[in-house]
């Protein structure tokens, strides 16, 4: 445990899981926590989300996996991982052992795939939550991923609420769809306790000489600071859509305590630091510390006072900023999904 | 001069920190910038074939540049720093080649697996392509100190990217330069006269530095000489402490399973028989079958793991083994530094990848020996 050196109440929940702060890892930019645990204690952490496993273990795809791009960068790394059963022998005791707060994450190409892992998680102790990477390919559909697909993404969600019928379950979405609500809204009514969002947003980066892809797999993950405006809009959407009462982990190019805070604002109960542990290894572990100090300094008693507060200006209210009708149906589930947020209605 | 002002480390004696430095010289090195900071943490830490994550504060670049470590002073006149070699090739490595005395420059270090000093006395030979050539000068250093006979071969497209050409010259009995354009030593390429140098300095281990499809043909070499052979490979990376998984190359194991294995926390030395090159894609035709074939790494937390499977130290494996010629062209060269993505890119043209990080990729053919970037003292 950390030394506190404010006097704010950074803690937050998530479901039924209570977390000292809301400064979360995000799932495949922390592999197992060993890397990290070497450098500064990982149960500083609200929660340590580590890569995603799957039911066999991956090798991953061939190199380069990655490229910088201006503010950000691509990855496809392939979800290389041990498998789920190594993870459990191996990793997960030793996240416990370190005294982390541990939300797993689960991988799959299938829906079976997913409730197996979920299964044997389940079956393991010592596990606080589990995130659904919905954000994989999934083979039995032409190689989509699961969170393109309404049906397909509440499948997967209501297949490892089956087997964990008691626990605090995230679906982590991708942006890469026209309304991220629409998916929501199905992944809720299946099961999930709230939303991760989001996951990176496929991008690509050509040598203007050689032709090639700058990554392997052509297609990449993009990530970092320049996502991070795409990011706050969508936990802004999924929290004015899903209501206060849905839990939402927040991230998207997080770096600094600034951005944190923007995420809250924006909706989010806990924040996920990805690519900023790329840049500076310790970007974590600086915002577990110097959240509650900005916290003190700017005069607020608790970060979750700030959850959803975004205020329209004096001189314009947008549909997306206004308060909820007194009757209206307010209550999580809009009768037109995602349709109080769409921008386009705001000079209608 | 002042010394690091900030360690973050968990108060272990070794493994890495993250200090800020002070640029205390900058110097050019032909076509590169050899820079002087101190990290006095960082300096009693490092060991020959380490490396250093150096942070690029310019607008829209994100990750950190990585650098071999090309020399590190604990104590002496210079106390407390370590040295880098920079090319310039992109914004991150042009803006840390316009690096002023007096300037700090946040380092994390040092990060990677050190070469393995051989347990007895021995005759080296060390062979560096482009800016690869700078942490085997400190290399060079160490084995010196140890009593250990050391010969020099460093190539690169031209003289101006043979880096500080005296410092080989006053510590090695033997010292040969290649260069593509015959504007230093022999026309060639390092793999030339590397037979050459072996037989004559009856060479009993091979330290290697620079691109990766110079490293494949060097390891042949030393293979078909049954010359235990130690390379410091480059790959595109993003952290440098073992989270983000962009720098894998496929490893041997003991048993001869392929895995994906990180090359910064379980590399960037390896013992060349350990690295599948025909699974990578520097030398020979792109399988692209290859992911299939590649088991998993586990990555399971990278120190201890796989200590289990390295070698001993050099000298005493040799395992020859026949291999046929590669593809690619051995040419020194180039990786080098300006990691992250990008920068390299326009440079791939005439081969050089970023350093550890670069395209280094096109099996060679063509490509231009090197640069390196990293350190020269």
């Amino acid at each position: 445990m950390m030394n506190r050196t404010h006097a704010a109440d950074t803690s937050t929940t998530l479901g039924s899981l209570v977390l000292d702060n809301p400064i979360l890892t995000a799932s495949g930019c922390f592999a197992s926590g060993r890397e990290i645990d070497r450098l500064w204690d990982i149960s500083d952490l609200g929660a340590v989300v580590p890569k995603s496993v799957t039911l066999e273990p991956r090798a991953g795809l061939p190199t380069p996996r990655m490229a910088e791009t201006p503010s950000g960068m691509l990855n496809a790394i392939g979800l290389q991982n041990p498998g789920v059963a190594t993870w459990i022998e191996r990793d997960l005791p030793y996240l416990r052992r370190r005294g982390a707060k541990i939300i797993a994450s689960i991988a799959g190409n299938t829906v079976d795939d997913y409730r197996e892992v979920a299964r044997q998680l389940g079956a393991a102790r010592g596990i606080d939550a589990y995130e659904i990477n919905l954000s994989c390919p999934n083979v039995e559909h032409r190689g989509l991923v699961f969170a393109v697909d309404p049906d397909r993404s509440a499948k997967v969600v209501r297949a490892v609420r089956g087997v964990l019928p008691d626990a605090t379950l995230f679906a982590k979405l991708t942006p890469d769809v026209t309304d991220i609500t629409a998916i929501a809204i199905p992944v809720m009514e299946a099961g999930a306790t709230g939303i991760s969002a989001i996951n990176t947003t496929l991008g690509m980066a050509i040598d203007p000489v050689t032709g090639r892809p700058m990554v392997a797999n052509g297609y990449a993950g993009m990530s970092g600071p320049a996502l991070r405006p795409i990011a706050v809009r969508i936990v802004h959407q999924l929290h004015t859509v899903l209501g206060p009462d849905v839990p939402i982990i927040g991230m998207g190019g997080v770096r600094t305590v600034e951005d944190v805070v923007e995420f809250t604002r924006a909706g989010a109960s806990a924040v996920a630091v990805g690519t900023a542990t790329f840049a500076d290894p310790f970007a974590a572990h600086d915002l577990t510390v110097q959240l509650g100090q900005w916290l003190d300094r700017h005069g607020f008693a608790s970060l979750q006072q700030l959850r959803g507060q975004v205020h329209p200006w004096p001189h314009h209210v947008p549909p997306i900023l206004a308060p909820p009708e007194p009757d209206g149906p307010d209550d999580g589930a809009p009768s037109r999904p995602g349709g109080s947020v769409a921008v386009d209605d705001a000079d209608s | 001069m002042s010394r690091a002002v900030r360690h973050r480390y968990k108060g272990r004696e070794q493994g890495p920190v993250q200090q800020e430095g002070e640029v205390v010289d900058r110097r050019r090195l032909g076509q590169y910038w050899g820079i002087t900071v101190t990290a006095g943490e960082i300096a009693s830490r490092c060991e020959p074939g380490q490396f250093v994550n150096v942070s690029v504060d310019i607008a829209g670049t994100l990750l950190q540049r990585p650098f071999s470590v090309a020399g590190a002073s604990p104590s002496g006149p210079v106390a407390g720093t370590i040295d880098i070699v920079v090319d310039s090739h992109g914004p991150g490595t042009n803006a840390l080649g316009r690096v002023r005395t007096g300037d700090r420059l946040t380092l994390m270090g040092p990060l990677g697996r050190a070469f393995p000093m051989p347990q007895r006395r021995v005759s080296a030979v060390l062979v560096g392509g482009g800016y690869g050539a700078a942490p085997l000068y400190y290399l060079g250093n160490r084995l010196r100190a140890a009593g250990h006979k050391v010969g020099f071969v460093i190539g690169a497209a031209d003289q101006s990217r043979i880096v500080d050409p005296i410092v080989p010259k006053r510590m090695a009995t033997l010292t040969m330069f290649t260069t593509e354009d015959g504007s230093m030593g022999e026309q060639g390429l390092v793999t030339d006269v590397l037979r050459k140098a072996l037989v004559s300095t009856d060479a009993e281990v091979v330290y290697s530095c620079g691109p990766n499809g110079m490293l494949a043909a060097v390891s042949a070499i030393s293979e078909d000489l049954g010359i235990p052979c130690q390379v410091a490979v480059e790959e595109h990376m993003a952290c440098g402490v073992g989270v983000c998984m962009t720098c894998v190359l496929p490893i041997r194991d003991r048993h001869g399973e392929v895995h994906n294995r990180r090359v910064c926390v379980d590399g960037p030395v390896f013992t060349s028989t350990r690295i599948a090159w025909e699974q990578s894609r520097y030398v020979g035709p792109v399988d692209s079958s290859a992911p299939e074939t590649v088991l998993l790494d586990d990555g399971g937390g990278g120190e201890s793991r796989d200590s289990a499977d390295r070698d001993p130290p050099a000298p005493d494996v040799a395992v020859p083994q026949t291999v046929d010629e590669p593809a690619a062209t051995p040419n020194g060269s180039p990786s080098e530094g300006d990691a992250p993505g990008q920068e390299g890119r326009s440079r791939q043209r005439d081969g050089r990848g970023e350093r550890r990080g670069g395209p280094g990729g096109d099996s060679g053919v063509g490509r231009r020996p090197g640069d390196g970037s990293w350190i020269g003292q």
